[in-house]
């Protein structure tokens, strides 16, 4: 039987150590929603999502309860919508519309995100697929919930560098449309390369269309739970330590296979997968960077980071895999500097720059993200930096991303405020050398040849 | 079986334990085990109970033994068994 001191560990991992169940989302299919009259595809998209996840919020809330596990976010990813609006979406405007109608099923469920404003563009782009990634500025300043995600390269399919080079444009425009907000547009929007179908974490959730009508997946956090256990662990060697991480991320993740069971059999949806990541949140504590810390480096961005974080991924991932029965999602540690009050600091101290991190997203989850940067960096530049993490996750193998915000009217040294979990970041500088003649040559980067394993 | 865990933490004082064990014959649940300790005058307590028979349901539990805390100053939590028994056995 349980006893005493199991009870007290765990209740003292969820008060002072930030444990918690970072999401529970449901991925919903709209391939049925599809119509070639706009207010159909619009009513369609509201009933179905209003209608299968009208228990969500409820459900969730019940679980926290009755295991006294907090979960932080109970969201929703649809099926990419560009493929949903292609019959009926003649112009961007369209599009926009479509967003209108998902952020009104968001708010009628009560959800706080929902992902899948996507277009899959990894080798090429349909006629819809350009008219979404267009619509996408507008469709971000004028809903709050929707979250919007772009693959533009995979390992099978190499990185299509036209969508690349349009996506700075779209990025830039976004910052500008959202500029009363500091560019909050821009959090709610990432480019990926070798994006999942069953991601469960935001901005990048969409339920791909290898996935079941409707699916739960769940994603764990828990950094404040690991860095708490390497507390006491200064002076030991890398085999304990290791052993120490594996253990933590294999609790962490048995209550995260426990929360999705449990919502899977209330909601009567089939279980997906859990994301294995550490998800960090702006409070202190609950730092990826304060684990690197923990490992033995004076701030995040020092010489060894690269290695302790990959020492770090790797744990996670080995210990919460045995804890759960199906594993999927980005399933790595997320580095995101601004949710990351850690990173924060280490930005600010002059620890960390954008280079050491794109460094990082080598052997992490999932790529540059959260990043401010100064507002009138070049629409070429943000295409540059976006073509690079893609050529990461192409040539390794692995989910990488970028979601960046040029912050309108900031410079290098400013701070742009989100507020809730998105938090608050330091503006970092760009190297302002041009990349324009290269991000404007056209046409797509071939597959490596590692993926040619036929 | 439907167990929970109860944990209660808090200020000692006299009572604690007959506030609660009297609610849970009230409320017809079983208590299968019981730890105590005192960690530098602190109360702590844990238990494990049976809430198959009551007329209860789970939520309500919760809300009933929160609310008894607050009346004698100690932080009572209740939670279905399974999370504890996840995270620490295979």
């Amino acid at each position: 039987m349980i006893n005493i001191y199991e009870v007290n560990e765990t209740n003292a991992m969820i008060e002072r150590e930030n444990l918690d169940v970072r999401t529970i989302t449901m991925g919903i299919s709209l391939l049925d929603c599809a119509d070639s009259d706009l207010e159909k595809v619009k009513n369609n998209i509201y009933n179905k999502i209003t209608s299968t996840a009208k228990d969500l919020v409820k459900t969730g809330q019940d679980i926290e309860k009755e295991f006294g596990i907090p979960i932080v976010n109970k969201r929703i990813s649809i099926t990419p919508i560009s493929l949903i609006g292609q019959a009926a979406c003649h112009t961007p405007e369209d599009y926009v519309e479509i967003a209108g109608a998902l952020d009104r099923a968001a708010h009628e469920v009560g959800v706080n995100f929902i992902g899948g404003y996507s277009a899959i563009v990894s080798k090429g782009m349909t006629r819809n697929d350009e008219l979404l990634i267009r619509s996408i500025p507008e469709a971000l300043s004028k809903t709050e919930r929707i979250c919007s995600s772009v693959n533009v390269g995979s390992t099978k399919t190499g990185i299509n560098m036209d969508a690349v080079r349009l996506l700075g444009d779209i990025i830039k425009d976004t910052a500008f449309k959202t500029k009363d907000n500091d560019s909050l547009g821009c959090a709610k929007f990432v480019a990926l390369c070798n994006a999942p179908d069953d991601n469960p974490f935001m901005a990048g959730a969409f339920h791909g269309v290898s996935e079941a009508d409707v699916i739960i997946n769940v994603g764990v956090s828990g950094p404040g739970v690991v860095k708490y256990a390497l507390q006491n662990l200064k002076n030991a060697d890398f085999e304990v330590l290791c052993e120490t991480i594996k253990k933590t991320a294999f609790k962490i993740t048995r209550v995260g296979q426990l929360v999705a069971q449990e919502a899977s059999k209330r909601l009567g949806v089939p279980f997906g997968i859990i994301d294995l990541s550490l998800a960090p949140t702006p409070a202190v504590g609950d730092s990826v960077a304060e684990i690197l810390e923990e490992i033995g480096l004076e701030r995040a961005g020092a010489p060894g980071t690269t290695a302790a974080l990959a020492l770090l991924n790797d744990q996670v991932k080995k210990g919460g895999v045995m804890a759960s029965s199906y594993v999927g999602g980005l399933s790595g540690a997320f580095i995101p500097v601004s949710e990351d009050q850690g990173m924060i600091d280490a930005v600010k101290a002059g620890s960390l720059t954008i280079e050491k991190l794109e460094a990082m997203t080598c052997v992490c989850s999932v790529g540059l993200d959260m990043i401010a940067i100064p507002g009138d960096t070049k629409a070429e530049t943000i295409s540059g930096i976006i073509a690079d993490e893609a050529a990461i996750g192409m040539v390794n193998q692995k989910t990488t991303a970028v979601r960046i915000i040029p912050a309108f009217g900031k410079k290098a040294g400013d701070v742009v405020e989100f507020g809730g979990l998105l938090g608050y970041a330091p503006v970092m500088p760009v190297n302002s050398f041009d990349c324009s003649t290269f991000v404007n040559r056209g046409g797509r980067i071939p597959a490596p040849i590692h993926s040619f394993k036929n | 079986m439907n167990k929970v865990i109860i944990t209660v933490v808090g200020k000692d004082t006299v009572g604690i334990i007959a506030k609660v064990c009297t609610y849970l014959a009230d409320s017809h649940i079983n208590i299968l085990d019981i730890s105590q300790t005192i960690v530098q005058e602190y109360f702590n307590m844990m238990m494990i109970v049976d809430a198959n028979k009551s007329d209860k349901d789970i939520s309500q539990i919760i809300s009933d033994l929160d609310r008894i805390g607050g009346e004698i100053g100690v932080v009572i939590k209740c939670q279905r068994e399974e999370i504890f028994d996840k995270m620490h056995r295979i």
